[in-house]
This record gives C-alpha cells, sequence and structure tokens, in this order.
C-alpha cells in the first residue's frame, strides 16, 4: 500500500510498504477513505517532536471502511464504515473505565521510555512517536487499528466523510477544550488560535452556554471564519495588545475562561519570540510557550485556563506567580475521544453542527508532502486538509 | 503434601493470618540454608532500599565533585599558572586534558545517582598525576621543593578519594537491583491491576503459563502441584534452568517460591496480592544470585537488562494480559524504510 513516511523535517515521502496485517486478536483493518493532517502533525513536520523514527508512517485523523477483524472483535464486521479515535484504548483498565481513554495504561508498548520523559506513561497514539507507542498512523490506504472493539465507532451512510471525519480528533478536542473550562451561563471565553481545534473551541464554548466567545489569531481567513462560522468577537494580535483590548472587552475582569489552541511552536514577535525560537533551536527548552504565558495573563481572577494545544516536553517562563497567586484552574489532556464519540455524533445527527466547514483544502494521498508544506506556511488560506487515498 | 514428612514442616514467617495457607517444606530445603524466603522477609529489605534509591548526600563527596570541577576549570584556563604552581614544568596541552578529565569525574559525582565508579575514576587520576609529576622530577626546569610539595597534598586527596569512593560503594551495595557482597541482587515491584484478586492469583499460579509475560523465561515445566522446572534466555543466547519449589501458597494472598539446590540462578521470591478499589495490588519481591556474579551482572547491564526494570515490565505485561487480554505490540506493522541503527535498536527492545 502507499503510505506518508517521515523521515526527518520537512522530509515525507510517500512510499510502497506492506499492508498492515492482525497482529493481536483485538485489531482491525481498515482501509482508509479520508484522511487529514493535523495541526499537530505539523509539530512532528518541523522536527520538534522527540523520539520520532525515520521510516514512521503519520496520520491520526482517519476514517474507512473494516476490511478485517480479529478473533476478539464481535462488535464490528468487514463492510462497517468507521471513524477512528487517535487515542488508543483498551476500555478495561481504570483510566479507560473512568472515560479517561487517553491515559489508557495499556496501550502504549513503550511505556518506559514515556515514564522517563513525563514520570507515567499515557496512551499510546497512531502515528505520533515512538514514545506514544511508535503505532503506524493512518496517512496510508490502509491502517491497523488495536482493541478495535472499543474505540472506532460505526456511522450512518446518511452523512459524508467530511461530516464525521472530525471526530477522530479535532471536534472532540476542541468540546473537551471548553468542557474543561467549566462553563457557567453567560461566561466570556477566550480562544487563543483558530486553527481548526480553535473553531471546534468556539462553537463548543457557545454550545455549552458561554455568552461571548473572544478568538485570537494573526491569519485574516482564520479570523473571519471565527465570526462567520462560530459568531466569535475577534482580536488580531499582530495588530492589538491583546491583554489590554480583553481587559476593555470583559469591564476590566478579564475573560472567565481561556483556551490556549496554539500549543507548542507558537509565533509570536519581538524580542520575547525571538528568545524562545533561539532557546527551542538549541534545543534548552522544547517548546515555544508564548500562547500559554499570555493565556495565564490573561485570564481573570479565579477563572479556568483550558489547554488542549500539544506541549511535548520543557518550558521556560511560565508565570506560575499567576497560576498560583490569582487562583487559577490549569486543565489539560490529550482528548478521551472515546468517551465524546457518541455523543457528538448525535449533534451531528441531529444538525446541532457540520464540522465539515473548516475544510479548505483537499488532496490526493500521494500529493501529502505538498499539502504540508502548504498548510505549514498556512498559504492559500488554508486551514484544514483532508487527503483522499 | 501427603508425600512430605510432616515432622519436618517449617512454617516460615507465619503469622497465623494466612487463612488456609500451605507452607511446603522438604529435606532438601532444610539444608539449603537459604534463610527466610517469605515475601516480609524479602520486602522488608527492598522497602529499607526504598529509602536510599540515591546516594547524593555524602558531603565529602559533593565538595570532591566542586572541588574537580574548580581545579579542572583553572587547568583548562590557566595551564601554564597551574603546572608552574605546581613547580612542574608539564605542557599545557597535558595540564588543559588533565582538567577535562576533572571536570568529567566533578560532574558524574555531583549528577549521577550511583557516584561510586566516577570516585574510583577520581582515585585513578590522583595515579595519573602523581605518575606525572614524579616524571617532572627528572627534568632540570623543575621546582624540585614544591613538586614534592604537590605530589604530598595529592597524596592526601586521594586518600580522601578511596575513602569517599568505599563508603559510596558500601551504601551502593543496598541499593535495590545492585549486588550485594554475597552476590545477591534484590528486587521489588508492584502494579495495580483493574481485576479480582481470585483471578490474579489464579492466572500467577498457573505456573506453565508464565512466559507469557515473563519476557526471559522460555518454559516453566510443572512436575508435581509444587515443583517445577524452569528454563531462561541468558544474554549472548545462552540458557540458563533451575528447579523450584512453591515453598508457601496462600490463594489470593500470597505464593512463595525459591530455587532447589544445583540451580543456575539461585533465587527466591514471593508474590503477594492485595485488593484494592475493586483491583489488585500485585506486589514482588525477588533475590537472585546471577551465575558467575559480578560478570553476570556486568554481562546483564551491558545488554541492557536492569533487575528492576525487567521485573517492571513483567508485571507490566501481566497487568496488560488480565486487562486486555493481549499484549500491544507493533511487531509487524508497515513502515517506510528504517536505518540501521533502527533495526538494532529494535532487536534489543522489541515492543
Amino acid at each position: 500500500m502507499k503510505a506518508n513516511c517521515w523521515y526527518g523535517k520537512h522530509d515525507l515521502r510517500i512510499e510502497e510498504v506492506p499492508d498492515p496485517i492482525i497482529l493481536n486478536p483485538r485489531d482491525a483493518i481498515v482501509k482508509i477513505t479520508s484522511t487529514a493532517i493535523c495541526g499537530s502533525d505539523l509539530h512532528i513536520y518541523n522536527g520538534y517532536i522527540p523520539a520520532m523514527a525515520g521510516g514512521d508512517i503519520i496520520g491520526h485523523e482517519f476514517m474507512g471502511e473494516v476490511v478485517e477483524v480479529g478473533s476478539a472483535v464481535k462488535n464490528l464486521k468487514v463492510g462497517d464504515r468507521v471513524v477512528n479515535p487517535f487515542p488508543i484504548a483498551c476500555g478495561a483498565c481504570l483510566s479507560c473505565t473512568d472515560g479517561l481513554h487517553s491515559l489508557c495504561e495499556n496501550s502504549n508498548p513503550n511505556s518506559w521510555m514515556a515514564e522517563k520523559m513525563w514520570g507515567y506513561s499515557p496512551a499510546g497514539l497512531f502515528g505520533y512517536s515512538h514514545l506514544l507507542g511508535g503505532y503506524a498512523g493512518g496517512q496510508a490506504e490502509y491502517a491497523r487499528i488495536p482493541f478495535a472493539d472499543v474505540g472506532p465507532i460505526k456511522v450512518p451512510d446518511g452523512l459524508s466523510d467530511e461530516q464525521v471525519l472530525f471526530l477522530s480528533d479535532i471536534y472532540p478536542t476542541g468540546y473537551m477544550a471548553a468542557e474543561n473550562c467549566n462553563i457557567q451561563p453567560d461566561d466570556t471565553v477566550a480562544v487563543w488560535g483558530c486553527g481548526p481545534v480553535g473553531q471546534f473551541a468556539i462553537k463548543s464554548a457557545f454550545m455549552l452556554g458561554a455568552g461571548r466567545v473572544i478568538a485570537i489569531d494573526r491569519l485574516p481567513e482564520r479570523l473571519r471564519m471565527a465570526r462567520e462560522q462560530g459568531g466569535a468577537e475577534t482580536l488580531d494580535y499582530a495588530e492589538t495588545d491583546v491583554m489590554d483590548e480583553l481587559r476593555q472587552m470583559t469591564g476590566g475582569r478579564g475573560p472567565d475562561a481561556c483556551i490556549d489552541a496554539v500549543g507548542m511552536e507558537a509565533h509570536s514577535f519581538g524580542a520575547m519570540g525571538a528568545y524562545d525560537k533561539v532557546k527551542q533551536t538549541l534545543r534548552l527548552e522544547s517548546d515555544r510557550p508564548t500562547a500559554l504565558r499570555e493565556v495565564l495573563m490573561s485570564c481573570r481572577n479565579g477563572g479556568t485556563v483550558s489547554v488542549p494545544g500539544v506541549y511535548g516536553g520543557l518550558v521556560d517562563k511560565i508565570p506560575m506567580g499567576a497560576v498560583v497567586n490569582r487562583s487559577l484552574t490549569l486543565k489539560s489532556g490529550q482528548t478521551h475521544v472515546q468517551r465524546y464519540l457518541r455523543p457528538l455524533l448525535e449533534r451531528i445527527e441531529n444538525g446541532d453542527i457540520d464540522p465539515s466547514f473548516v475544510v479548505t483544502h483537499r488532496f490526493a494521498l500521494d500529493e501529502a508532502p505538498d499539502a504540508f508544506r502548504l498548510f505549514n506556511d498556512k498559504a492559500d488560506e488554508c486551514i484544514k486538509v483532508v487527503l483522499k487515498p | 503434601m501427603d508425600t512430605l514428612d510432616r515432622d519436618r514442616l517449617r512454617p516460615r514467617g507465619d503469622d497465623g493470618d494466612d487463612g488456609d495457607a500451605t507452607t511446603y517444606a522438604s529435606p532438601q530445603l532444610a539444608t539449603a540454608g537459604n534463610g527466610a524466603d517469605d515475601y516480609r522477609t524479602i520486602a522488608q529489605d527492598a522497602r529499607e532500599q526504598r529509602r536510599a534509591r540515591h546516594v547524593r548526600d555524602d558531603s565529602a563527596v559533593q565538595a570532591l565533585g566542586w572541588f574537580s570541577i574548580a581545579l579542572g576549570a583553572a587547568e583548562i584556563a590557566m595551564p601554564r599558572a597551574v603546572a608552574r604552581a605546581a613547580g612542574a614544568p608539564l605542557p599545557a596541552a597535558i595540564v588543559r586534558t588533565f582538567g577535562a578529565r576533572e571536570i568529567a569525574a566533578g560532574v558524574g559525582l555531583l549528577t549521577q545517582p550511583r557516584p561510586a565508579g566516577w570516585m574510583w575514576g577520581r582515585v585513578a587520576g590522583d595515579a595519573l598525576d602523581l605518575v606525572a609529576l614524579a616524571g617532572s622530577l627528572a627534568s632540570s626546569r623543575a621546582a624540585r621543593g614544591r613538586v614534592l610539595l604537590t605530589m604530598g597534598a595529592i597524596a592526601a586527596i586521594t586518600a580522601a578519594d578511596v575513602n569517599a569512593a568505599r563508603r559510596l560503594e558500601r551504601r551502593q551495595a543496598s541499593l535495590p537491583g545492585e549486588m550485594r557482597r554475597d552476590g545477591s541482587v534484590r528486587v521489588e515491584r508492584s502494579v495495580t491491576i483493574n481485576r479480582p484478586v481470585e483471578e490474579c492469583y489464579r492466572r500467577w499460579r498457573d505456573v506453565e503459563r508464565l512466559p507469557e509475560f515473563m519476557s526471559h523465561l522460555q518454559s516453566v515445566e510443572r512436575i508435581d502441584d509444587r515443583r517445577s522446572r524452569w528454563t531462561a534466555k541468558a544474554p549472548a543466547g545462552m540458557r540458563v534452568e533451575w528447579e523450584a519449589e512453591i515453598t508457601h501458597d496462600a490463594p489470593n494472598e500470597w505464593i512463595a517460591w525459591r530455587s532447589l539446590p544445583g540451580a543456575d540462578i539461585e533465587n527466591a521470591g514471593a508474590v503477594r496480592f492485595v485488593p484494592s478499589r475493586g483491583g489488585t495490588v500485585v506486589s514482588v519481591a525477588m533475590r537472585y544470585t546471577p551465575p558467575l556474579r559480578t560478570v553476570g551482572k556486568l554481562v546483564g547491564k551491558v545488554f541492557g537488562e536492569e533487575p528492576e526494570q525487567q521485573v517492571r515490565e513483567d508485571l507490566r505485561r501481566f497487568k496488560r494480559l488480565l486487562e486486555a487480554g493481549e499484549i500491544p505490540t507493533t511487531q509487524g506493522q508497515p513502515a517506510g524504510r528504517r536505518s540501521a541503527l533502527f533495526r538494532m535498536l529494535a532487536k534489543v527492545n522489541p515492543a
């Protein structure tokens, strides 16, 4: 089959590799019909995710048709159309039974590696480094899904691929980000980063009762989408003092909750931006936390900060004093996608939301390396890319 | 049981709280002289060890570490001044090399959790210094009196280094996973499994299935209800074998075992099952003596086989088998072209 393989920074190649086979009784194989590039794939593309190895098949947002099931998979059959969640979860450990699927205690074959890096190991993920299991990803023609009796959700034929594909990651991720904000009626929520996760966070914040959502980015097309699709007020951080503006917009108090949907490769200006860029390049810090710093400073006293953006390791100059002295609540986590699949599919079926609004570009799988370049450069107003194998 | 001479039964670590526990003993064991084998005894050791996982609080070691770094920095920054102060006409390049050595030893002493090796490194460095200084005495440009004074000072430091190295070695020997003076290694690890105690106990008691999660075992063959024959993989493709017997069996509570005389690897251990939040905390305490003692341990280390890590991984696989019904793997999945290094690492550490 053809697969999008990572070989190094900005070095992706479409390669002919063997088809996946069933390795464990709870595995299934799907023939992929649609797969997407996630913003977090750009961290891999730019070489900031540790423990990647040349030849890794990447991609963790995919859906398709079941073509083979292992002997222990009873709920799926050949021909079923499924969307697959990006964390791999056994469904039986304490974390899974508590609904914390991205913390599955059994799915990461390289737990020891993650324990060295983070203390304890989270779940394995598709196509997201050997630290998180080294599982082959879904930017390919076929994928093997471990614990297929727990993860994939069957989707009705009436809905198009693009309407349901984002159940695999970004829609639940935006939703969990908003849920983590503990939104009370009429709260004001500020969202840093208007990429696809930010867009879903905006919509989800309104669904959960927010009165106002203020979205922050610098790319006009993303701000426009936040306004027109999400109904948010917008701030362009390239031409505004964001903290000061937020203070004015909220009667001098600050937003009740703030979401960092930017993550480890925040873009920033001036001396502080250069400082982080240099430190990250020299590997003195692994992540550039510019957005997170601003989020922590901007949130109101006693407010909640929610971090769906991906951070991998160590960050520098985090205003911990603001967290302690202003009683901030900090919530984060890789998305426990499994627990959101059914309720969010219902919202799509009810017509509460049509997630396909984020898609701006469609490519063949063969064109993945070009698509990554375009998406990384934010060229041609690119917001979300769907690949067709 | 009925084949045993009841008069020879020796209850071990039995406080009467073991329910319908069965304590086995045999004539062979009575002469084996391994001491008590039950969980309490072995785990007691391990627990004492846990309080001292690192040797970092030794003030003499800290001082010698900082001294190393300071001296090394001086030797690198101003080699001629240092040589002049010592009275020896040593070339700057050599003094700088010594400086680099000093800094390496200092960093090792201040950062490593088990620094005895680095301290012996300092001792070797002292010897090198003394040889270089003695050699310089032959030179006409040497200030003999000052060189002798320097050598005296270094000899004093060497004595302090040797003293500290020995002390570190003694303390390290009590750390988990480190070898003791009698050549034995002790390990204790725990894992929490989201399954009932009965199931965990039953699975562990089925000795022939132990190789499903103990990666170093090739096979376990049941001889009778309490004795079995074990075959394990050893580094470099070798195999080791031993016969073991269960010395204590308290259903759903704990199991203790030990190797019988003539084992390639003398070992004893116990596993305990404690209910917790509807699941079970499974703890293993083990003591074993690698063949050829130090050599065996060293060979194991070179092949990446840390005893603690190995037990931890075995318990993790046990948990995965019981909870998920299978052990997750990526071996056999597709990938693009792998580098030679990756293929080599994958062999050493298969996931």
